[in-house]
Parts: C-alpha cells; structure tokens; sequence
C-alpha cells in the first residue's frame, strides 16, 4: 500500500512540475501563443510568396503544374512592350496620385486642424471615400465618367465651359487622367486624417513663440509645422505609395486596362495575363517584377525615418 | 486611446491664436476650401444615391429633366436588386466571410500581439519586426499563388477560400494594433497578479483583454470592414455565381455586355456600402484611432 502510494506519486509530480515550468518559461509560451498568427501568415503569406517567386520560372498554366525555364518569362517581358508601358503607367499614376494626394491632403489636414465648428462632423465625413468599398465607389465614378451621360460633362456644357462631351475613359490621356483622379478622390481622406492625427501633437506654444519672435505664416508652417511633422509624413505617405503602387481594384472597374493599355498598371496586367490568359508563370514574373519597387519604397522609407532620431535628438 | 488624449489637448486653449484672425480672412482660407473639399469628397455618394432612386426615362434625358434632381423618385431598382439577382446572397455571403475572417485574425492576432509585447520570448523584436513587415506584402503579389494553393487545397469557389486568405492582411494589421494597446497598459498590473499567482492566461483574459476593449473593438470593426472591401482575393477564388461577394457580384454580374443597368449598378453599391459606412459611423472615434495609430506606431 506504502510502496504502492510512494511509486505513484513521483509521476503526476513531475508532469506538473514540468507543465508549470512550461508555463513559466517565456519563450515555450511565446512560442504557443504565436502558434496560430504564425502558422496562418507562414501558410498563406510566406510560401504564396516563395511559390510567386518559383512560378514566375515556370511555364506555368492554370491547370497544369507548369515546369523550370529559367527566366524565360524575364527575358519575354523584357521585350514586351506592353509590360514596360504597364511599368510607365504604374509609375505615372504612383507618381502623380501621390504627389497630389500629399499636397491636398496636407491641406485639408491643415484646414481640420483649425478651431472650427463641427470639426469631429467634419472628421468623420471627410473620411467617408475611404470607408466605402473602393470597387463600388468606383462604380460611381465609372457612371460619372459615363461616354453619353457624364454629369461632369453635361455640367461644364451647361457652364459654358467646353463645346462637346468629353470622353473621360475612351482617350488614353484623359483615361489616364481619370482614374488618377478616381484614385486621389479616395487617398485624400487617409491622408489628411493621418496628417491631421500629426498635427494635433505639435504644441501651440510653438507657434506662439515662433510669432512672437516675428515669423510669418509661411515661416510658421516651414520651420514649425513640417520639421515636426516629417516622420508622419514620411510614414503616411510610404503606406500611400504602396497602396497605390499595387492598386488593382480601380482600374479594374473604370478600364480594364484599356484603351489601347494606357492604363494597364504591372498589377492588373499580372491578373490579365495570369489569371484570365491562364498564364500563370508570366503573370506572377509581372507581379514579382513589382517587389524590386516595392522594396525599394520601404527603404526610402526607413532611411527617412531613420533621420527622424537625429531630428528630435535621439529616442522618441 | 493615445489618440483620443491627444485630440483633446490643443482644445484646452481655444484655438491658440485664431483670434488674430479676422472673419473675411478665415471665410477665404479655412471654409471656403473646406467646402469645396467635402463637396467633391461627397457628391460620388449623392451621385449614387440620386441615381439608384432615378427612373430609366430621366436618368437620360437631360434635357427635359435637371440631372441633379429626381422628380418622380423610384425603388425600382432597389426592387429588382433584392428580389430578381443574386443580391441578397451576396450580402449573405461577405457578411459570414467578413465576420469569420475578422475572429479568426482578432484570434491569432490577441495571442501573437500579448506575446511579442509582453512574454518577451527571444527574438520577439524580430518577430514584430517580421509581422510590420508582412502588412506591407501586397494583396497584388500574392494572388497568383495563393489560387494555385487554393486550388491544390480544393478550396477554390468555396467561402474558405476566403475565409482563410483574408487573415494574409488581417493578422498583421491586428497584431501590430494590439501590441500598441498592449503596450499602454502598465507592467505593475500584470506583476500584481503574478504575486497573487495568477496564470499567464489568466493575466490575459482577466486584465489584458478587459483593458483593451477598445483596441479590440479598433481591430476589430477596422478589419471587418477591410474584408467587406476586398476584391482581388475574391475575384480570383470565387467562381460561382451564388459563392460571390458583394463587390464581386455587383461588377461582374450586374454588368451585362452591353446594357448597363446604371439604377441597378448604383442601388447595389449604395446598399453594399451601407453596412460598413452604418459601422464606420458608430465607431468613427476607433476608426481614426485605429487608422492613425497603425500608421504611427
């Protein structure tokens, strides 16, 4: 019975034992708790991205697994002059979107960031486009650019302001101008709320100071507002450009692409060849061809944060 | 929260110096700017909105009737998207996908986020380095090969599909929210109740979690809404017509060859936005905190 008691006992001991330690020890539980974010992101974010990577060296179809050759699909893209004017348009509308969206949007920040009546009303409007699903605000626009029945058209005629009906999608440069303008409609918003969120931090001390000592309202923004602001500019507009570098819904609804591929940008011309021409291989070559930029966004980026140390003399 | 702190703060002194500003100099650079900002910002919405309520007969016809109004306002087309198309099921449809995708993210992501922040394991700064990292991994890039996974899984044309690929953006936006929220509740909390001999469990779901409801509620409609407003993902994966999600469906079956149902096409993006723009408007102040502080962090 003794024996018997004392030969058990030992057994659950140590299991506790070892379950507690288990339990205190920081990285076996760390370890269980990143379990499940990690297993999902590995899945279907890590190897996506490796599988991307190979099959943009394979001839792969939808359908068939598709076998190693090379860079062939590099070397055809290389020559393909759609892809290079997919990569122009990417670049013009990243560009363009961007800088319009930082300048308005700044604006508008600065703009909220007086004392105004209803400012959280005001806040909370202007943020609506980027609530809204972007593919079905872009239905709207895609009527508001409508050939025969554009309301921006028929407004302007009624102005007096032009002569005939302007074709908003069917002209390349005006297709091209339209869906920047789709894309900054919606990218203001994040922008200024962002820019706005900055703002608030900067003391208004400063500015009375800065007056006192006799500066004008532009010097009041050049050498108050903006050196504060630079790292969230930095960092909103790093998230802008990404988003807008990869943007695919808009130009899905408004062109398609078209006329003629004047507004293929490399992520829909990557979803047109991959998916609908079942050229899976060439299509993710397209998309993988977007990583270099992208890359190299997000070390602009960093470097441009990394000046923000110095800036505010070291730590935060 | 951080937030909300912050926007209360420059109120304390009334505007700093607007009184030196005179009332003719504000109307030109402050309201007059802001309202042509929040009339372009809004009038695609009162676009969509006048249209879906317009008969076919004026929203042509120019001419006899002012664009801009609706004189005999209809429900037609809401009539016919609710009871002759698959509208109905696509509602249905984004409605489960979005919710599952959210609580499956705000799932992983309260774990991931409690331990990078606060167990400390070795190389968690990496780790949260890693997860910033994979936010910044375009839904552009990934398609491709995720409809080959999706495929090879025999998930393809089936809500799983998305289900399971929305986290992708989901978790590390979540985590990276969370480890903020985290981060502001103090260490002396979780001590005390390590004295008293709590677990790390119980510390999380007695002390963390109920601090951090509002983080939670951050993440969670802010991801809830980001998978009401995917497309690609669902574009790809989804073939079916019964299977699509609202963005999906209104675009590739409301738009047939040649004839556009532009009453049909605006009632169905104005009830498609009107779930989130609902949520967006209960919770604007978490939505702004969410939004501003992802960036900030």
């Amino acid at each position: 019975m003794a024996v018997s008691s004392a030969a058990v006992q030992p057994r659950p001991s140590i299991l506790s034992r070892s379950l507690s330690l288990l339990a205190d020890s920081r990285n076996a539980l760390g370890f269980g708790f990143m379990l499940p974010a990690a297993a999902l992101l590995l899945v279907f974010l890590t190897y996506p991205l490796g599988l991307g990577v190979w099959l943009g060296f394979t001839d792969a179809r939808i359908g068939r697994p598709g076998i190693f050759i090379g860079t062939e699909n590099y070397q055809y893209l290389w020559d393909d002059a759609v892809f290079w004017l997919s990569v122009f348009n990417t670049l013009l509308y990243t560009i363009s979107a961007s800088i319009l969206k930082f300048a308005l949007g700044l604006w508008l920040a600065l703009i909220l960031n007086q004392n105004l009546p209803f400012k959280s009303f005001f806040r909370a409007i202007v943020l609506l486009p980027w609530v809204v699903p972007t593919v079905l605000s872009a239905i709207a626009f895609w009527w508001i650019y409508d050939s025969q029945f554009s309301i921006l058209s028929w407004a302007l005629m009624e102005m007096g302001l032009i002569d005939h009906r302007i074709n908003f999608l069917g002209d390349p440069e005006n297709a091209r101008a339209s869906v920047i303008a789709a894309n900054v409609w919606r990218g203001i918003p994040f922008v200024a709320i962002t820019l706005l969120a900055g703002l608030q931090t900067i003391p208004q001390s400063l500015y009375e100071a800065a007056t006192l000592d006799g500066a004008s309202r532009w010097q009041l923004f050049r050498f108050v507002t903006l050196p504060l602001l630079t790292p969230i500019i930095a960092i909103t507009m790093t998230f802008s450009v990404l988003f807008t570098f990869t943007d695919f819904q808009l130009i899905y609804v408004l062109t398609r692409g078209g006329p003629v591929n004047a507004t293929h940008l490399m992520a829909t011309l990557s979803f047109q060849r991959g998916i609908s021409g079942g050229q899976l291989g060439e299509g993710a070559a397209i998309a993988v061809a977007m990583i270099p930029f992208l890359l190299a966004a997000i070390l602009f980026s960093y470097f441009g944060l990394q000046r923000r140390k110095w800036q505010q003399g070291g730590g935060d | 929260m951080a937030t909300t702190k912050k926007t209360k703060r420059p109120e304390l002194d009334e505007g700093g110096m607007g009184y030196l500003q005179s009332l003719p100099r504000r109307v030109v650079t402050v309201y007059l700017p802001l309202l042509v900002f929040v009339i372009v910002l809004l009038f695609p919405f009162y676009w969509m909105t006048i249209t879906a309520v317009k008969p076919n007969l004026e929203m042509t016809d120019y001419a006899n009737f002012n664009p801009f109004w609706v004189v005999h306002p209809t429900l037609e087309h809401i009539r016919y998207l609710l009871f002759d198309t698959s509208y109905p099921g696509w509602l249905l449809n984004t409605i489960i996908i979005s919710t599952a995708a959210t609580f499956l993210s705000l799932l992983a992501a309260v774990f991931a986020a409690y331990a990078i922040e606060r167990l400390r394991f070795s190389g968690a700064r990496q780790v949260g380095l890693a997860v910033f990292l994979a936010y910044l991994v375009p839904p552009s890039i990934l398609f491709i090969p995720l409809s080959v996974m999706v495929f090879n899984l025999g998930l393809y044309d089936t809500p799983f599909a998305l289900i399971l690929t929305y986290p992708t953006f989901l978790v590390p936006f979540c985590t990276w929210l969370l480890m903020g929220y985290f981060r502001s509740i103090p260490f002396e909390l979780e001590e005390c109740a390590l004295i008293d001999g709590a677990s790390r469990w119980q510390i999380l779901t007695k002390i963390v979690l109920p601090l951090s409801v509002p983080g939670l509620i951050s993440a969670g409609i802010f991801a809830f809404t980001l998978s009401w407003n995917e497309f690609i993902y669902a574009l790809t994966f989804i073939q079916s017509s019964e299977n699509k999600t609202v963005p999906v469906g209104v675009l590739t079956e409301l738009v047939r060859s040649d004839v556009y149902e532009w009453g049909a096409l605006m009632a169905g993006a104005l009830i498609g936005s009107l779930p989130v723009v609902v949520l967006y408007s209960f919770f604007v102040e978490h939505y702004v905190s969410s939004m501003t502080g992802a960036v900030k962090e």
